[in-house]
């Protein structure tokens, strides 16, 4: 199979990291070679995180560049906008309504963008919009809001729910299992 | 059975498939989680050690005790540790040893982009560099039967995607390597000129040696497909142009990058017919072949500042160019803040009407250099905060020294910065300095270190006294506050820097982030009472900001009960009492 791009995008303290593991293990789990790249360090205080996840036959670069991820997973939409160009023109984005405010914003130095999923959505990007945060609540914690978007992706990635439910359950912390599955059921029904 | 690790969890794994018993480090982004997860293997004795040059001195000193050794920093990291490791070059090894350094071209966490390969030439130890997790894996094992084959420590270069990169690994048993005899060789081990300079003779015959193993061992690598395009390239730049070019072009990868093959890269250089170096950061592999007559294209097109990608490949040598999908409006930058709770924020809250000179350092206060905050002059490398104030003070006078402070976090004080605060206190100085000791070291990720009394396995052990240590070296005011009382914290600043003699201010509450801090409730805004008049956001959270048309358009504060852990700096700055805990909590 020829490789799979995916971009997880996210502000840093929202769990991508999380995400993207579970996602690693499923796709060795099928027998693909994955490459997954992370940045750690100073970028996770608050600021804008990415995280590529690639898997095919052969993978060689761990990064994905812009115009090759087939799926973004945006946990916020400031950052939606800011990996946009990052999509293939027939790639699909998978966004969480949730908005958070950086620091020029909140400063008054910059503003937050009106609109940026019906923006996105009328240049014919498929478009996909939940809201992660919400079903992350109703789960039992704010911080599932990263398996509710992984319940959503499991639409375009390939294999069955239950694989992905079991996958998620082994990789999560067992303490949160149960919040976990929850949000992933929540998440998969939302699309 | 294949696992997907991380690079650094993949040379962890090396550590202990090669059988080493010793690890000393010190942590720097993006090197350390390779002692974390070696922490997690029963039979490797592991440390955090209070610099770099501490941590290569002890598995260099296991090594002389014939353990196999390692330790791990990131690439500025091997400044502090370059002094050993130059001699250390000489001197060679009984145990093998092995030194990872990690350099972060685009600087993702650093302050400087330096290309660490410069260090293995200038002090003549020979390199590895592996391109995925198996080769972090296969290079960490390598690198020791080597180091103990020509008797030299080996360095093994990462960066930033090798480090944190997640790729498949096949597993291994571990191999043990029980210490080896430790006999007395004073003309090997004790570096006087007259032993220097016979071992100095020995070295170059050394990587002579190396050099000719490597032309044929398969340690670098060459892959033929369509030779029209021929690319040398080693680590990550392998991955981005075996992905950029496919069968296109033909490869010359490099797994030892120094010492670096000559006959080898000559005979590639005579089957391809365009010759292209593919290197990230500086152009060291270019000037090596340009010196042996190897004509190559490198910097020329490629360029010497920033991290490479695929695309970058792809355009420079194909002249192709991927376009995704613009978005049109401008987006405004999400820059890292200090965390909702941070007691780095209290502080600079209290300085921030004193209008003071602030010499600063490294971690993760040095976010406190952006707006809104704002308080930072400068930040160069581990401890310089203190020395450096020191000599800005001298240049400038005792009244600028009263105008002017220090900040320097807990773990980078023990580092590098008590050495200049002795400094301070031996050569009569009056400057102020403030640590920030929020008992961990914060910004790689929360690891102990010696202040916080807690070993790298998270047990009890004594802990650094900063009071009794500052008064040990002649510091006599010494005073301790809580960043949180902004008051009390500002009137302490006040009282230090007017005193004639030097200070040391502890400003001491822990990391928000830690899991024993206990948190108060989230904190919410009175819109009766809050006029929009943004005093608030001077904090500089990231839990708060003001929205909405109330207050004739200027709107009302929110906070966002999500992050909020209730510090309160931010009801501190509110004239009009207009944020408080939500009542009967």
């Amino acid at each position: 199979m020829s490789v799979k791009n995916i971009i997880i995008v996210g502000v840093g303290g929202q769990g991508t990291l999380l995400a993207s593991r579970i996602m690693g293990n499923a796709f060795i789990e099928k027998g693909y070679d994955v490459k997954v790249s992370e940045v750690h360090g100073m970028s996770q205080r608050g600021g804008s995180v990415v995280t590529y996840v690639r898997y095919g036959d052969k993978v060689y670069s761990p990064l994905i560049d812009k115009g090759e991820a087939d799926i973004i997973i945006a946990f916020e939409q400031l950052e939606a906008a800011r990996w946009l160009p990052y999509l293939k023109p027939d790639g699909i984005l998978i966004s969480s309504t949730q908005k958070i405010d950086p620091m020029p914003v909140i400063m008054g130095k910059a503003e937050y963008p009106e609109n940026i999923l019906e923006d996105i959505r009328a240049k014919g990007v498929k478009v996909i919009e939940v809201d992660a945060l919400k079903l992350a609540e109703e789960a039992g914690s704010a911080k599932s809001t990263n398996v509710v978007l992984l319940g959503v992706a499991a639409h375009f990635l390939g294999f069955d729910k239950e694989t992905w439910k079991r996958i998620v359950c082994s990789t999560v912390p067992k303490k949160t299992v149960e919040i976990n599955e929850k949000a992933f059921e929540l998440g998969y029904a939302a699309k | 059975m294949k696992s997907l690790m991380l690079g650094n969890e993949a040379v962890a794994r090396g550590l202990y498939e090669a059988g080493v018993t010793v690890v000393s480090s010190y942590p720097g982004t993006p090197s350390t989680e390779i002692t974390e997860y070696a922490t997690q293997y029963d039979e490797i004795y592991t440390e955090w050690a209070p610099n770099e040059k501490v941590a290569f001195e002890v598995a260099f000193g296991a090594a002389t005790g014939g353990a196999r050794s390692f330790c791990a920093m990131k690439h500025v990291g091997l400044n502090v540790a370059a002094d050993p490791l130059y001699t250390a070059s000489y001197i060679g090894v009984n145990g093998g040893m092995v030194c990872a350094v990690a350099d972060d071209p685009g600087m993702h966490s650093s302050q400087n982009e330096q290309d660490s390969r410069h260090h293995a030439m200038a002090s003549k130890t020979p390199m590895l560099e592996p391109s995925d997790s198996a080769e972090c894996l296969e290079y960490t094992k390598l690198a020791f039967e080597l180091s103990e084959k020509f008797d030299v420590p080996f360095l093994l270069r990462l960066s930033t995607r090798i480090s944190h990169g997640r790729s498949l690994v096949e597993l291994s048993p571990r191999e043990e390597h029980p210490v080896k005899e430790y006999k007395k060789d004073v003309m090997k081990n004790v570096m006087m000129p007259a032993m220097a300079r016979l071992r100095h003779v020995e070295v170059e015959k050394r990587n002579e040696a190396i050099r000719v193993w490597a032309e044929t061992s398969g340690i670098n690598r060459v892959e033929y497909n369509d030779t029209s395009i021929g690319v040398i390239c080693a680590g990550s730049t392998y991955q981005y142009a075996r992905e950029a070019l496919g069968e296109r072009a033909s490869y010359f990868k490099l797994g030892m990058v120094y010492p670096l093959p000559v006959d080898s890269l000559k005979e590639f250089a005579g089957k391809v017919d365009k010759l292209y170096v593919v290197e990230e950061l500086d152009d060291i592999i270019e000037t090596h072949c340009k010196k042996h007559g190897i004509n190559v294209i490198g910097k020329e097109i490629f360029p010497v500042c920033g991290e490479f990608s695929q695309s970058i490949v792809r355009q420079e040598i194909l002249g192709e160019k991927l376009s995704g999908v613009e978005y049109d409006k401008p987006v405004p930058p999400r820059p890292p803040v200090l965390c909702a709770g941070c007691p780095h924020r209290g502080l600079f809250v209290a300085l921030r009407n004193l209008k003071l000179y602030v010499s600063g350092d490294i971690g993760c206060y040095t976010l406190g250099a952006q707006a809104p905050l704002a308080m930072m002059d400068t930040c160069v490398c581990m401890g310089a905060s203190v020395s450096g104030l020191h000599g800005f003070n001298v240049a400038r006078g005792s009244e600028q020294a009263k105008k002017s402070v220090a900040v320097v976090g807990d773990s980078t004080f023990i580092h590098s910065g008590i050495t200049g605060l002795i400094n301070i206190a031996y050569n009569k100085g009056i400057s102020t300095v403030i640590v920030l000791d929020n008992s961990i070291t914060g910004m790689t990720g929360h690891q102990n270190n010696p202040a916080n009394g807690l070993t790298i396995k998270g047990d009890p052990t004594v802990s650094v006294n900063l009071e009794a240590l500052a008064k040990a070296v002649g510091i006599n005011r010494v005073v301790v506050v809580d960043p949180f009382d902004i008051e009390g914290t500002r009137k302490a600043v006040e009282a230090e820097l007017a005193s004639e003699e030097p200070s040391l201010i502890i400003a001491r509450r822990p990391c928000a982030l830690l899991k024993t801090v206990k948190h108060n409730p989230a904190m919410v805004v009175d819109t009766e009472k809050c006029t929009g008049c943004k005093s608030c956001l001077k904090a500089g959270c990231p839990a708060i900001s003001v929205r909405g048309e109330a207050n004739k358009g200027r709107g009302n504060a929110i906070i966002d009960p999500n992050q909020c852990v209730g510090c309160e700096i931010c009801a501190k700055l509110c004239a009009f009492g207009a944020i408080g805990f939500r009542e009967g909590k």
